[in-house]
């Protein structure tokens, strides 16, 4: 058979193929730098990143070991209509951060790298009765602690207990907390510039909504422990309560 | 079957061992059949608090290599018939502790025992993470600051995640609050989080609140567990934790400041 001639009985054929890729190659991980400096390319030719899959480069940041805010990125990115696929040459926790937020390890050549696969983990702080609500969205009943993240996958995160600071909430959609939310809350993290934050008591580490983000100093103290919700209106967080 | 309890804490010094101690003892008073064995490889000292350091021959580690039966090294407490101790050594490396030896050695004691009390060293170093995963319940014993709470609510994120009952997405680990080294004179000037503060943060089931007291010194210096010196604001707050633990409800003791005598009132403080 010619290698033209689609196999029979097959619906595919799956092979290797070079696609080459926009690389955003980082110096620096200050989101609020990027976020302004991304923004003012992409007006020059919005036309050219519209859609545009694009991969993110750790290897020329500064210090090697630097925490990148993935989820500030990822939502900043899309934010920006462009699509995040991959990261390379970034370290382990780097890329375990990064797969975290559904991104593939890419090889320097845009490979994908195999990494052994970990254990399937049942969800951190899942409960009896906790997990997936069908929709995407997730439910925990169970306080989250420091040093946890949790993401809700093409959905609203909704957590009836606490939320510890240095604990991290990640969402596609809105999330919910009913208790004290003292970690970080980013919701819309997949560019859902609608998304919400709705919680019982603020006392945030850091609150964003599509990669705009606000951390505990700079959400007002007007609002400081009450019950509020948090939303985009023309790129500024509103935090208001409700 | 028996029940796995694992004691815990994110920074060491903060009152695993002499807790460990002293709900093994008060356990097996009430007539369970308890071990509790030493994590800590290297630091062996939970043979001290129970007294029994001049009577191991073998220890934990020699059981997991084969080196001895768990029947050897098993030494039975003097005071108490249905206490046991299983010695950590001082010498091993702590990756002898695997986990199929670790398992096996639990296995084995839950076929005779009521419960089994895990002294884990402190954080999450390797002892630290083989006495957790096998918990069906995790004490995370606390002191009243600010970084022992942040620790704890750490640990309390790895209990949640590392463990064979997370891993086989089983009912939790039952988890409950020990507060120790509780000072409520200092809780009074501030220089210590109050009981309110820390449950406010921990949002945990509160166990008891043990005093800051010198009869726990006292107590580790003599081998005796201070449950045992039922004189004592310690001893007793540990009594009113087994009581807890086994499912009475008890009120929480030596919260306040003790009433200043005629002396303190006359010449303040
Ligand atoms: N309630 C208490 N009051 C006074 N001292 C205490 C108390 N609990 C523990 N200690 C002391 O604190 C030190 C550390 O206790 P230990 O039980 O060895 O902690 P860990 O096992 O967590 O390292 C010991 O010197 C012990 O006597
Ligand atoms: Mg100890």
């Amino acid at each position: 058979m010619s290698a033209i001639q689609p196999a029979e009985n097959e619906p595919f054929e799956l092979k290797a193929s070079a696609i080459t890729l926009p690389v955003l190659r980082l110096f620096d991980t200050d989101m609020d730098r990027i976020g302004e400096r991304l923004s003012h390319k992409i007006d020059q030719a919005p036309d050219f990143f519209h859609n545009a899959p694009i991969v993110i480069d750790l290897s020329a940041l500064k210090s090697g070991d630097a925490t990148v805010d993935f989820a500030l990125l990822v939502g900043l990115i899309r934010g920006m209509g462009m699509i995040p696929v991959g990261v390379q040459g970034g370290n382990e926790l780097q890329n375990e951060a990064a797969e975290m937020l559904e991104l593939a390890i890419l090889g320097n050549g845009g490979e994908r790298k195999t990494r052994p696969r970990p254990k399937p983990k049942p969800r951190v702080g899942a409960n009896a009765g906790d997990g997936d609500n069908g929709s995407g969205g997730l439910l925990v009943t169970r306080p989250v602690r420091s040093g946890q993240r949790l993401y809700a996958r093409g959905g609203d995160l909704v957590v009836t207990a606490a939320v510890s600071s240095g604990a991290e909430l990640f969402a596609d959609g809105n999330i919910h907390v009913y208790g004290a939310l003292r970690g970080r809350a980013l919701a819309g993290v997949n560019g859902n510039a609608s998304a919400r934050i709705f919680c019982r008591k603020l006392n945030a580490e850091l609150v964003s909504i599509a990669g705009r983000y606000k951390v505990s100093d700079s959400i007002s103290r007007e609002h400081w422990g009450d019950t509020v919700q948090i939303y985009l209106v023309d790129n500024r967080l509103i935090v208001e309560p409700v | 079957m028996a029940r796995t309890i694992v004691v815990t804490s994110g920074k060491g010094g903060v009152g695993k061992t002499t807790t460990s101690a002293a709900i093994a003892m008060g356990l097996a008073q009430r007539g369970n059949r308890t071990a509790v064995i030493d994590f800590d490889v290297g630091l062996r000292n939970l043979d001290l608090v129970m007294g029994c350091e001049r009577r191991v021959v073998y220890d934990f580690v020699n059981v997991i290599t084969g080196e001895a039966s768990l029947n050897q090294a098993l030494i039975r407490d003097k005071r108490c018939d249905d206490l046991y101790i299983l010695p950590a050594s001082q010498t091993r490396d702590k990756d002898a502790l695997t986990r199929e030896g670790v398992a096996k050695v639990l296995d084995e004691l839950g076929k005779t025992f009521d419960y089994i009390v895990c002294d884990s060293p402190a954080g999450i170093e390797h002892g630290a993470t083989m006495a957790m995963y096998f918990a069906d319940d995790a004490i995370v014993v606390t002191n009243p600051e600010v970084s022992s709470v942040r620790d704890s609510d750490r640990m309390l994120g790895i209990l949640a995640s590392k463990s064979r009952r997370a891993e086989n997405a089983e009912e939790p680990i039952r988890e409950y609050l020990l507060l120790t080294r509780y000072a409520p004179e200092r809780v009074a000037k501030g220089e210590m989080l109050s009981v309110d503060d820390v449950q406010e943060i921990l949002s945990l089931k509160l166990l008891g609140v043990i005093p800051e007291s010198a009869d726990v010194l006292d107590a580790s210096n003599k081998g005796e567990p201070v449950i045992l010196n039922q004189q004592s604001d310690a001893g007793q707050a540990y009594a009113d934790v087994i009581s807890r633990y086994l499912g009475d409800e008890v009120p929480h003791r030596f919260l306040e400041a003790r009433k200043k005598g005629l002396f303190g009132r006359l010449f303040g403080g």
